[in-house]
């Protein structure tokens, strides 16, 4: 089938079709090592179907999705999880019953099978690596808080300090700052640009000014299919995008 | 601010710890020097219903499992024993007037002349106490296989185990000359030759059976102080997320529906023994939806909640019954839906919020906690 390859993520004439509708239409794009690509695209275009196929929430229909060459789509979803991929949802998806240090230890990658769970241990390094990433995410004062209580930026955040204490080195964010203030806004630029050394990102956001601010490579998307594709300075310039997305 | 991680977990152990010591001294000391026989066999039997409570605090308060069909796994725990018991109990002498000797007397009733297959085994006792935990589990395991790793979940669920009870319930009636039909299984009287019939024997029974609940309930707060038992409140949440933190979630459903499972079943097997009979009566739907209001009433986030919560039930059940047997019914109607509307997190809520902010302000060095109260994101499932 498809050959092998330098990038760390190759989506090739990936097709999703639900009762006949094509939500993602042989969609091929790559995602290179230590690269911040953005998708952008109006509503519907069929970004966050994107990501549920990389991740394994939906089944493909065709075409491949390799991650260092390996093949994703017949991967189930906790396999893709150990493979190194990490997934951001849209709206914050936290465990609010537990305490942030709770959801933080959740996601530390060990004891992820019935008994290794019930024989994990909450020991040094744990603490350690749950303290380090609070830190980061700024929720340092928040450890024995219910995430319940926390505000909708930090949720935010503690979700994505849940992706980084298991280290993915592809790293998925849908809508980061959705609904963000603009204070808010500014430390998750602040914090995407500190966590993406040794990583890459694929970030799915509709704020131009904060794909501007952090894109290294955009796919435009429109009715499942790529419209546009370079930097951002191409795509903005690119009179189809502007007709179909930028331009209202 | 800052509130240090490593001091506030040892400590709710601590008050959890001295609310298990709490319930000990009630069912080990306080019910046995102050009841009488007939009453203590009573609570020994309601003590029964509490591992299924227990079980479902786990399954259905955690994890947000409803399950509707735990009589299954307390009536084969049950019935485990019971073909034991019965066995024993129909030794050739004992059964010389049958026309097959040496068979339980519903089986030469029906016109069976040889012991069938599946209940040779039960001769042996290790087997029997092997069987009566491994046979609800592995059934267990086999339906949560099936439905859990298909993401069957929430109402779907609760309703297919509902099938499933009544199914083994119909089994059971219709196989009379294999199960003892409706009747159950009755007449049981040794255990080893040790006569179970005795006042002396249900006395030694009760302790047995409270000493196996306390260390059920231990080994569930083990369960619960785990991070499997928190995994278990994270992927009652959001399924998703814990899904894709690199966790097979479907095993861990799994688990926790063969660990109530297996609890019911040590009910269920106690309580054959203390009362001396098994039938399809503790199977069906009815019982189940019971055993899961006893849990209800206790509150389902609660372990010794529970507990308290079978125990009420079950004894307000026994003197209602007694005085106004026709009442009973809508009784129990109105305390589920007392429970539902009123205090979704049923005793256990009401002591967090009324009982225990007052015991702190009167002792505030250490307060004994009916378990951890949680409140999930909706009241009813």
């Amino acid at each position: 089938m498809a050959s092998e390859t330098d990038f760390l993520l190759a989506v090739e004439g990936l097709t999703v079709s639900f009762d006949g509708f094509k939500a993602v239409n042989d969609l091929s794009f790559y995602v290179d090592q230590n690269e911040i690509h953005v998708i952008i695209g109006p509503n519907g275009a069929g970004k966050t179907t994107v990501l549920d196929l990389i991740c394994g929430r939906t089944k493909a229909t065709g075409g491949s999705i390799r991650f260092r060459n390996q093949e994703l789509t017949a991967m189930k979803e906790h396999q893709i999880v150990k493979a190194g991929v990490g997934r951001k949802f849209q709206t914050p998806s936290i465990y609010d019953d537990l305490t942030v240090f709770e959801n933080l230890e959740i996601s530390y990658p060990r004891g992820r099978t019935v008994f290794g769970a019930l024989a994990f241990k909450r020991d040094a390094a744990v603490r350690d690596r749950v303290e380090e990433i609070a830190e980061t995410i700024f929720l340092s004062d928040h450890l024995e808080q219910r995430a319940e209580y926390l505000s909708h930026g930090q949720k935010q955040w503690l979700e994505i300090g849940m992706l980084l204490i298991q280290d993915p080195e592809l790293l998925m964010l849908d809508e980061p700052v959705a609904g963000m203030s603009v204070n808010e806004r500014k430390k998750t630029a602040e914090l995407l640009n500190k966590i993406i050394r040794n990583r890459s990102v694929l970030v799915i956001e509709h704020d131009m000014k904060f794909v501007e601010d952090i894109a290294h490579r955009v796919t435009v998307l429109h009715q499942g299919k790529i419209l546009s594709e370079g930097s951002m300075e191409r795509v903005k310039a690119d009179p189809k995008v502007v007709e179909v997305y930028l331009g209202h | 601010m800052k509130i240090s991680v490593r001091n506030s977990a040892p400590r709710r152990a601590t008050g959890e710890l001295m609310g298990v010591a709490l319930l000990a001294l009630l069912i080990l000391i306080v019910l046995p020097l102050g009841l009488d026989g007939f009453r203590l066999n009573m609570v020994g039997k309601y003590l029964t219903y509490a591992f299924v409570a227990l079980g479902l605090v786990l399954c259905w308060g955690s994890a947000g499992i409803l399950s509707l069909g735990q009589g299954i796994f307390f009536g084969l725990g049950g019935y485990c024993m019971a073909m034991f018991l019965k066995l024993e109990a129909s030794s050739p002498e004992a059964t010389k007037i049958q026309s097959t000797p040496g068979i339980p007397d519903f089986m030469d009733w029906n016109q069976l002349t040889e012991l069938p297959w599946f209940w040779e085994p039960f001769h042996s006792l290790p087997f029997t106490l092997l069987a009566v935990v491994a046979v609800p589990s592995l059934l267990a395991f086999i339906v949560g296989l099936a439905m859990f790793k298909r993401r069957v979940g929430g109402v779907y669920f609760a309703i297919i185990t509902q099938a499933f009870a009544a199914i083994l319930t119909i089994l059971i009636v219709g196989q009379q000359g294999y199960t003892g039909g409706i009747n159950g299984i009755t007449d049981l009287r040794t255990l080893n030759g040790w006569d179970i019939r005795t006042d002396g024997a249900k006395q030694v029974l009760y302790f047995v059976n409270a000493a196996l609940l306390i260390g059920a309930v231990l080994l569930c707060l083990f369960v619960r102080h785990s991070k499997l038992g928190r995994i278990l409140v994270a992927l009652r949440d959001k399924e998703d997320r814990v899904r894709f933190s690199g966790y097979d979630v479907a095993n861990f459903k799994i688990f926790v529906f063969c660990f109530a499972a297996a609890l019911s079943a040590v009910g269920g097997a106690m309580f054959t023994l203390q009362v001396g009979f098994m039938s399809p009566s503790f199977v069906g739907i009815v019982p189940s939806i019971e055993m899961v209001i006893y849990c209800a009433v206790g509150g389902r986030l609660s372990l010794l909640g529970a507990v308290y919560g079978t125990l009420l039930v079950n004894w307000a059940k026994t003197l209602l019954s007694e005085s106004f047997p026709e009442l009973w019914l809508f009784a129990m109607g109105a305390l589920f839906i007392g429970v539902v509307m009123v205090f979704p997190n049923g005793l256990a809520g009401l002591y967090q919020q009324y009982v225990a902010p007052r015991l702190a302000r009167l002792f505030p060095r250490a307060v004994p906690r009916v378990g951890e109260v949680i409140p999930p994101p909706t009241a009813a499932e």
